[in-house]
Parts: structure tokens; C-alpha cells; sequence
């Protein structure tokens, strides 16, 4: 049986070609890019040359990227760091209530300890309205941080509005762009963001690995301190081979994007519409159009998400879902209880996420599928009775 | 296959056992919140004491559907006060062990148990469970 993955948002297989960049990065080329012999002197050189090309891609100038060890470290650093930084200007933060964890967790965090964060709501699309953010920007606020694009059901805010307002007022906007980079256009200037947060195992790249964009100007406080790589924006010993095969996941990315999304949105609505018309009683989560390409979130009702999960696993296909069923939460998935989703719809929710590997093959085998085992579950479910 | 569930639970998930409702049953027993994502209930059929014939249905998570597909197996040609007695470790047990972030669906196949047992015995208040 051939693996189906359809969980490319949870994370990518590394591209073979990411690989080759950075193997000899292990192994020839081993040297401390801080060491002023050639061995360590050639690694700086495929350090700077792989931030150029990276903050080419996105809009940015080569000084304005801090490598990082992924999304979540970029993300604490944005917030973090800004929060410290300006804290005498003023310690409020407005963040949204669909945030990734990484972002959620680190307001939580400062809200604890002298910070007052608003989180701002989005509608039943899972869209943030830009006038709320307008209308919470008090003199006090010193960052602005609002996801580029949602990891759950996909939904693209509306960043280049909310840009003209952070601006506007004054204040520093961030975005995490962990799912949006490689997967629809990502300028930073037309953005109007003055920070971006990236994660390289999300575009095909190594695990491990990531960067904020820090535009120029920003008053940021290091997250982690030691020595002065980064320019002591960020210590420790560059990785290397995670920042080669960054950057060569970036350049192939950029390379196919266009025909990348347009391939993958076609095959994203063929799913979307065969599971609408195939199985009864089974809602779209998310924006219609505004969403990434490669997202799929459906409520299934009657049918919890992970028994579904489990039940595509046996066939080897591979999806995730926003239900939780753990010893220490039952709570559903907070991007769906902020878009008033009930929690029940919520823990019978299933997210396909598509990657450059999807063939029409495999979407027309899950399609194929799914009706009968949808039926199973049904047929075991206490719920349906509700519809009998 | 390396799984998060061992091979029982995989079992009981792809073909849970006497699954349905009963009609007329002697006892029901009902445990969930849909909003929590879990959702169970047993039928019991039972003569003199004894659990004759058990149904269930459940929606839930794999290892809350394997528990309500387990106890029905468990209960079944057993003495009411038996059954009464069965814990959540030995739920967990006839699963071969549940992973332990997944215990609390033991504890639902038990609850779902003491529910039915429950619901017997109010139904006949003040008499004996049966003969043994």
C-alpha cells in the first residue's frame, strides 16, 4: 500500500535536493563560521550567502534576517524581544484569538508578568476584521502580532490593511508567516510588516531550523544571549546546514510557486467538493477562497475527528484533526471554538493539508474512500440516531 | 505497523463486537458529552441476574470506541453484581493496555458499566439483583 500524506502543514518531507545542499555540511565543511581560518571562514560564506538569498525572496535586506532554531523560537523572539525592548513606550500587545500556539502561549506568558494583551476575534471564517485591530490600538500598545496565514483551516488575513494601520499608529506589526512562506507570495514591503516569522520544515526544508525577518529600526531585545553571532541578535553556533538547506528550500519554492498553487488549489477544491457531495452532513471550516491552497477543513458530523484519523491510518493515509481526546483535555481546537464552531463540530473535524508531492491519484483514492468509512463510524455512533 | 494503539485496541476499533441498540432492553447505561467528543451507551439484556445479551454504540476517539466494543464482552454471562465490581484497570487490561494519555477511556468503558448497573437498579429498587 503506498503511503498517501496529507499532513503537510504539520510538517514536509525534506526535499531531496535540500539534502544534497547540506550534506557536505556535516561532514567536509565542518567549521565554526566564528573561526578565522578558511575551514571556518567558507562556512561564513555559505551562511551569508544563503541569508542573501533568502532575504531576497521575501523582500528584505540580508541584515534584517536572525536565523533561528524554527517558528516557535521566532515567534517568542518577535514578542518577547519587542515586549522587553519597549517596555518603557508601553506594555500592550494585540494578538488574535486564532493564533499558533507559539504565539498564544508567549502573550500568555507576558500577560502574567506587567504586559496587557488583547486578543482581537475573527469571524465564522476564521478572518480577522482589520478595524478591530484599529479599534485596539491604545497609546500604549507597542506590537501588533497577527498570523499571516491559518494552520488549522487556512484562512489568509488581511495583513496588508492591518500593515497601513500598525503604521499608521505607530506601531510594530509581526506576523507568523510559518505557513504561508513557500506556499503564497510572501513580500515583507507590500506586506507592511516589520517582522516575520518562518519555519523551514514547513517548505520542505530541514526540522529544526527557521528565522525572523527583523526590519531595520526595530527596537528588539535578543532572546537568546551569548555570543555574538547574529549579530548578537541571537547566540550560538550558526547551524550551518539547516541555513544551506533553508535557503535551497526557499529558491525551489519560489521557483514553482505559481504553478505550485495553482496546481495544488485545484486538487484542494476537487477535494473539498467530493466530500460535500459524497458524504451527507459535513461542513467546510474556513474561508472559501481566501485560503491557502493546500488547506482542507471539514466538520464531519457524527463522526469524531481521531477515529476517522485512525480509521485513514489503517489505510495508510495520513491527515490530522482538531478534535482532542487526552487524559488532560477534552477541549476541541481553539481555531474552531474562535470561529463559533461548536464543540461538537469542532471534535468531528478532519484537516487534509496538500503538499508538491499530491497527485490527482491520491485525492481521487481519498475521495473513494471516505464515504464507507464515514458510513462505519456512523453506523457505530450513538449520535446519529438524532438524524434517524 | 507501529501504531499509537496496540493490536486489541486496533481490533476492537476495525470491528467492534455486538454493536446496536437492543430493544426492550433491562438496562441501559449512557455516559458522554458530545461536546467533549465522547459519546457511549450499553443495552443490556439480563435474566435472573445475568447479563443475557449486551449492545453498544459509541463516537469517540479510537480507544473510547474500542472500550465500548470491550465491555460488551466483558459484562456478557455475568452476575449484575459481577459486573458491578469491574474496575478501570480492568477495562484497561482486556484492551492490553492503553496508551497513557488514553486511560480516562477506560474509565468511560467502567462508567459506562456502573451506568447500566445503575439504571437496573433503580428500576427495581429494593429487590435482590438476582439468584446465584
Amino acid at each position: 500500500m503506498k503511503r498517501i500524506y496529507l499532513d503537510y502543514a504539520a510538517t514536509t518531507p525534506t526535499d531531496p535536493e535540500v539534502v544534497k545542499a547540506m550534506l557536505p555540511y556535516f561532514t567536509d565543511s565542518f567549521g565554526n563560521p566564528s573561526s578565522l581560518y578558511s575551514y571556518g571562514q567558507e562556512n561564513k560564506a555559505a551562511v551569508d550567502e544563503s541569508r542573501e538569498k533568502i532575504a531576497g525572496a521575501i523582500g528584505a535586506h540580508s541584515d534584517e534576517i536572525i536565523f533561528t532554531s524554527g517558528g516557535t523560537e521566532a515567534d517568542n523572539t518577535a514578542l518577547a524581544g519587542v515586549a522587553w525592548a519597549n517596555k518603557d513606550r508601553g506594555r500592550h500587545i494585540i494578538t488574535t484569538t486564532v493564533e499558533h500556539h507559539a504565539i498564544l502561549e508567549t502573550c500568555h506568558f507576558l500577560g502574567k508578568n506587567g504586559f496587557d494583551i488583547t486578543y482581537v476575534p475573527v469571524d465564522k471564517y476564521g478572518m480577522v476584521d482589520p478595524d478591530d485591530i484599529k479599534r485596539s490600538i491604545t497609546p500604549k500598545t507597542v506590537l501588533v502580532s497577527v498570523m499571516q496565514a491559518n494552520n488549522e483551516v487556512g484562512s489568509i488575513q488581511p495583513l496588508e490593511e492591518i500593515g497601513r494601520i500598525a503604521k499608521e499608529a505607530g506601531v510594530y506589526l509581526h506576523t507568523d508567516g510559518v505557513q504561508a512562506v513557500g506556499h503564497i507570495p510572501v513580500d515583507v514591503n507590500s506586506l507592511g510588516v516589520d517582522m516575520l516569522s518562518l519555519s523551514a520544515h514547513k517548505l520542505y526544508g530541514p526540522k529544526g531550523m527557521g528565522l525572523l525577518y527583523v526590519r531595520r529600526g526595530t527596537h528588539i531585545a535578543p532572546y537568546m544571549r551569548g555570543g555574538a553571532q547574529e549579530k548578537g541578535r541571537r547566540a550560538g553556533t550558526e547551524n550551518v546546514a539547516g541555513i544551506v538547506g533553508l535557503a535551497k528550500a526557499v529558491e525551489l519554492a519560489m521557483t514553482d510557486l505559481e504553478n505550485e498553487m495553482r496546481r495544488q488549489t485545484l486538487l484542494r477544491d476537487r477535494l473539498i467538493k467530493g466530500l460535500l457531495d459524497t458524504i451527507e452532513l459535513v461542513q467546510l471550516n474556513g474561508h472559501p477562497t481566501q485560503r491557502l491552497p493546500n488547506n482542507v477543513n471539514v466538520s464531519i458530523d457524527y463522526v469524531e475527528g481521531e477515529s476517522l484519523l485512525l480509521n485513514l491510518d489503517l489505510e495508510d493515509i495520513c491527515v490530522s484533526t482538531g478534535s482532542a481526546c487526552t487524559s488532560t483535555s477534552q477541549e476541541p481546537s481553539h481555531v474552531l471554538l474562535a470561529m463559533r464552531v461548536t464543540p461538537e463540530k469542532a471534535h468531528c473535524s478532519l484537516r487534509f493539508t496538500l503538499g508538491k508531492w499530491t497527485t490527482d491519484a491520491d485525492i481521487a483514492h481519498v475521495l473513494e474512500i471516505m464515504p464507507s468509512m464515514v458510513a462505519r463510524l456512523r453506523s457505530i455512533s450513538p449520535l446519529m440516531k438524532v438524524k434517524n | 505497523m507501529t501504531g499509537f494503539y496496540n493490536d486489541k485496541v486496533i481490533d476492537h476499533f476495525k470491528d467492534p463486537r455486538n454493536v446496536g441498540v437492543i430493544k426492550n432492553p433491562d438496562a441501559v447505561g449512557y455516559v458522554g458529552e458530545p461536546a467533549w467528543g465522547i459519546d457511549a451507551e450499553l443495552y443490556l439484556k439480563i435474566d435472573n441476574g445475568i447479563i443475557t445479551e449486551a449492545k453498544s454504540k459509541a463516537f469517540g476517539c479510537g480507544a473510547t470506541i474500542a472500550a465500548g466494543s470491550v465491555v460488551t464482552e466483558m459484562v456478557k454471562g455475568k452476575y449484575l453484581d459481577e459486573i458491578a465490581g469491574i474496575t478501570n484497570e480492568d477495562v484497561d487490561r482486556a484492551l492490553g493496555g492503553l496508551p497513557a494519555t488514553k486511560l480516562h477511556c477506560a474509565k468511560l468503558g467502567r462508567d459506562l458499566i456502573q451506568a447500566a448497573v445503575k439504571d437496573y437498579r433503580e428500576q427495581h429498587k429494593g429487590q435482590r439483583d438476582g439468584y446465584r
